[in-house]
C-alpha cells in the first residue's frame, strides 16, 4: 500500500473512531439524564409525596423539619446506594465480560458473587450475625473466592477460557453450599438468607455510603486508567502481544479492580440479581462495540435506581419487594428486547 | 461434500484419535458405569453384599428384607439416575457445540430457571408439591424457555448465533429467576417445598415417571446420534461450515429439539441437577478430541456415572438423612472439573 493509501485508511479509522465516540457520549448523556429523572422520581414519590421542587430546595438546604427527615434521612441514602452499587457491579460485570472475552463471564455467573452468598448466608444462618459482620463476610467472601479462581486458573499465565471455566465450576460448588445450608435452616431463617442473596437497598446508612463512596473514587479511575490497552485485548492475546500490550499484567489489574467493585457492591447491598450481567451487554448495544465502561456504570445506575423505585411503589398496599428482585424483571426483558431487535454480527 | 471430512479441519485440530482407541475407552467407561450401578444397588443407609444383590436381582425371594430394598428402592433410583446422568451429559454436550460457549449448560442458557418457574407457579397457584405431580409442569417449562431462548436468538438473524443463542440465555434465566424469587419472598409455603425440588434429587422418584416420559427421552437420544456430524461443521465458525455445505439452521433446529426432550426429561424426573451437563462433555472431550459423535457417547456415559455415583455418596455420607445428588454432585465434581481443566494442553478447550 502506498504512502497515501495508508494515510487515507488511517484518516477512515480514525473518523470511524470519532463516531463512535461521539455516539459513546451521547448515549452517557442520555443515560444520564435518565437517572437524574429516576433520582427525581424517588426523592419525590412515597407516602408524603414531596414535589420535585419543594425537594431540590430541601437539597439545598432549605426545607421544612418534616421534608429535611423524609429527603434526606430516608430517601438520599437509598437512592445514593443505589447510584453506587449499580455503579460498581454495572462496571465490573462489563470488566469481567470483555476482559475474559465471554457475555457469560459475570461476576455473578463466575462465582464471586456467589462466594460473596455463601460466606454472607454462613454468617446469617450458622453464626447469627447479622448488620456490618453480614456486609463483611460478604467482601471477604467474593475476595477469597476471586483469589481461589485466579490461583486454580494459574499455570504459566492466566488465559481467560480457563479462568471462566474454573470460575464456573466453583459457582458451583458455592451454589451446592447454599443448597445445602438453605435447605437445612428454618423456613423463615431461609427466607432471611434469600431475601440478602437477590440484594436489598433497605437499611442504607451514611456510614456505609461514604465507605462505598471512597471505595469507588479510588477504583473508578483505576479502572479507567486500566481499561486503556482494553480495545487491544479484546483483539485475543497474540494481537494484544503484538501491539505491545503486556497481556498477562493488564488482565490481572482489571479483573483484580473489577472483583474489589463487585466485592464493594456485594458487600453494601447483597449481590444485587442480575446487575453485573446484563449492564455490559445493554451498554454495549447502546454504544456499539468495544469495551464500554463508563456507559457500562451508567446502565447499572439506571437499573438498580429504576428497580427499586418500581420495588417501592409498584406492588399495591404499599408491599416493598427487595430490588434485587426487580433488577432481573427490567434488565433482563430489556437486553432480551436490544438482542432481538440488534442485527446480527453486532453481536457481542 | 462426502470426500471432505469436517472432523479433521476442527479448530482444535488435536491429533485424531484412533477409533478403536476411542471404542475401548468407551467400552471400559460402559465397565465403570456398570461398577457405578452395582455400587448404587448394594451401598446406602444399610449395605448389602454383591451376591446378595446379584441374587435379588437373578432370583429374588418374596419377603427377604434386603432383596426387597434392592428391588423396590434402589434399582429405581439407581436405574433413574443412569436415565437422567446420560441425558444430563447429551444435553451439556449439545449445548456446549451449538453455543461454542465452553461454559454453556442448561441452567446458564435459561432452561433449568424455566422449569422452576413453572413448578413454583404449580406449587403455589395449584397446590401441587409431589416430586410426581410437578413432572410435567417441570417438562413444560423448560420446553417453554428452551422455545423462548432459541426463538429470540433467531429473531434479526436467521437461526441465531452462538454468542447470542448463550446471552439471551442467560437473560432468559435472569428473567425467569427473578419472577420465581417474587413468589418465593411473598410465600412462604412454596419456598418450604420449593427449596427441596430445586437442589435436585434421586430420591423418592417413581420408575412409572421414567417409563411415562422415556418416550421424551428415546427420541432425544435418538437425535443426538445424528447430530454429530453437525456439531463438528458449527465448531468451525458459520461462514466455513455453510461454505462446506452444512444446513446450520437445520442443525440448530434439530439440537434444539433434542435439548427441549433431554434436559426437559432430567428436570421433570430429578429436578434441576447442576453441574452434570457443563462437566460430562468437559471430561469428553479430554479423551476424544474434537469429534462430536464420540464427545457425545462419552458425555452419556460420563454423565450416568457422575449422577449414580453422587447419589450413593450422598446416601452414605448424609449421616441420618441424606445428601441430594443434585448438591454431592456440585460438591465432588467441582474439584475434578477444576482438575481437568487445569490439566488441559493450552490452546485446548
Amino acid at each position: 500500500m502506498s504512502a497515501r493509501g495508508a494515510a487515507v485508511g488511517g484518516g477512515i479509522a480514525r473518523g470511524a473512531r470519532r463516531a463512535r465516540l461521539r455516539r459513546a457520549h451521547r448515549v452517557e448523556l442520555a443515560l444520564v439524564v435518565l437517572v437524574l429523572g429516576i433520582a427525581a422520581l424517588s426523592l419525590s414519590l412515597g407516602a408524603y409525596a414531596i414535589p420535585p421542587a419543594d425537594v431540590l430546595r430541601t437539597l439545598l438546604g432549605d426545607g421544612t423539619g418534616r421534608e429535611e427527615f423524609v429527603v434526606l434521612e430516608l430517601r438520599l441514602p437509598r437512592l445514593t446506594l443505589g447510584v453506587l452499587v449499580g455503579a460498581a457491579l454495572g462496571m465490573s460485570g462489563e470488566i469481567f465480560q470483555s476482559v475474559l472475552r465471554n457475555p457469560l463471564a459475570s461476576p455473578d455467573i463466575i462465582g464471586v458473587t456467589v462466594g460473596a452468598s455463601v460466606a454472607a448466608v454462613l454468617a446469617l444462618l450458622v453464626l447469627g450475625l447479622g448488620g456490618v459482620a453480614v456486609s463483611a463476610a460478604a467482601f471477604g467472601g467474593a475476595l477469597i473466592v476471586a483469589a481461589a479462581i485466579y490461583l486454580l486458573a494459574w499455570r504459566d499465565g492466566v488465559s481467560g477460557a480457563r479462568f471462566v471455566l474454573i470460575g464456573v465450576a466453583v459457582a458451583f460448588m458455592a451454589h451446592a453450599v447454599l443448597g445445602y445450608l438453605l435447605t437445612r435452616a428454618d423456613i423463615r431463617d431461609a427466607q432471611t438468607a434469600l431475601v440478602w442473596m437477590v440484594g436489598s437497598l433497605s437499611g442504607a446508612g451514611w456510614d456505609e455510603i461514604v465507605v462505598v463512596a471512597v471505595s469507588l473514587a479510588v477504583l473508578v479511575p483505576a479502572a479507567l486508567v486500566l481499561c486503556v490497552p482494553l480495545r487491544a485485548l479484546e483483539l485475543g492475546d497474540d494481537t494484544a502481544r503484538g501491539l505491545g500490550v503486556r497481556a498477562q499484567g493488564a488482565r490481572l489489574g482489571l479483573i483484580a479492580v473489577a472483583v474489589a467493585l463487585a466485592a464493594v457492591g456485594t458487600a453494601a447491598a447483597g449481590p444485587v440479581a442480575f446487575v453485573a450481567f446484563v449492564a455490559g451487554p445493554i451498554a454495549r448495544r447502546l454504544v456499539g462495540s468495544g469495551p464500554a465502561l463508563v456507559p457500562a456504570a451508567l446502565v447499572g445506575m439506571a437499573v438498580v435506581t429504576g428497580a427499586d423505585l418500581l420495588a417501592l411503589h409498584l406492588l399495591p398496599g404499599g408491599i416493598q419487594v427487595p430490588v434485587g428482585i426487580v433488577t432481573g424483571l427490567i434488565g433482563a426483558p430489556y437486553l432480551l428486547w436490544l438482542l432481538a431487535t440488534t442485527g446480527r454480527g453486532e453481536a457481542r | 461434500m462426502a470426500t471432505i471430512d469436517t472432523a479433521a479441519h476442527a479448530p482444535a485440530a488435536a491429533a485424531r484419535r484412533r477409533p478403536v482407541h476411542l471404542l475401548w475407552g468407551l467400552a471400559a467407561s460402559g465397565a465403570a458405569l456398570a461398577v457405578v450401578v452395582f455400587l448404587g444397588l448394594a451401598l446406602g443407609a444399610r449395605s448389602i453384599p454383591l451376591d446378595v444383590v446379584i441374587d435379588a436381582l437373578v432370583e429374588p425371594r418374596a419377603g427377604d428384607n434386603d432383596h426387597l430394598v434392592v428391588r423396590e428402592l434402589r434399582l429405581p433410583r439407581t436405574v433413574i439416575g443412569v436415565a437422567v446422568g446420560a441425558a444430563l451429559g447429551l444435553c451439556g454436550a449439545i449445548l456446549q457445540g451449538t453455543t461454542r460457549n465452553p461454559i454453556a449448560d442448561p441452567g446458564l442458557l435459561g432452561l433449568n430457571a424455566g422449569a422452576s418457574l413453572a413448578v413454583v407457579g404449580a406449587i403455589t397457584w395449584l397446590g401441587i408439591a409431589s416430586p410426581a405431580g410437578v413432572v410435567w409442569f417441570a417438562f413444560a417449562g423448560t420446553a417453554a424457555a428452551a422455545v423462548v431462548v432459541y426463538g429470540i436468538s433467531a429473531l434479526g438473524g436467521a437461526g441465531g448465533e452462538p454468542m447470542r443463542l448463550a446471552l439471551v440465555g442467560a437473560a432468559v434465566a435472569a428473567a425467569a429467576t427473578s419472577l420465581t424469587t417474587v413468589v418465593l419472598l411473598t410465600d412462604l409455603e412454596t419456598l418450604e417445598r420449593y427449596r427441596f425440588w430445586v437442589v435436585g434429587s434421586l430420591a423418592g422418584r417413581e420408575l412409572d415417571t421414567l417409563v411415562a416420559l422415556s418416550p421424551f427421552l428415546i427420541a432425544g437420544v435418538l437425535i443426538s446420534i445424528g447430530i454429530g456430524r453437525a456439531l463438528d461443521a458449527i465448531a468451525l465458525g458459520d461462514d466455513l461450515a455453510t461454505g462446506l455445505g452444512q444446513r446450520l439452521d437445520r442443525a440448530r433446529w434439530s439440537s434444539a429439539a433434542a435439548v427441549i426432550l433431554l434436559c426437559g426429561t432430567a428436570t421433570a424426573i430429578a429436578g434441576p441437577i447442576a453441574f452434570v451437563g457443563l462437566a460430562a462433555p468437559h471430561l469428553a472431550r479430554r479423551i476424544t478430541g474434537p469429534e462430536h459423535r464420540w464427545i457425545l457417547a462419552y458425555s452419556a456415559v460420563f454423565g450416568a456415572i457422575m449422577l449414580v455415583a453422587a447419589d450413593v455418596v450422598g446416601r452414605i455420607a448424609g449421616g441420618p438423612g441424606e445428601i441430594e445428588a443434585g448438591l454431592v454432585v456440585a460438591m465432588f465434581g467441582g474439584p475434578v472439573m477444576i482438575w481437568v481443566v487445569r490439566s488441559a494442553r493450552p490452546g485446548r478447550r
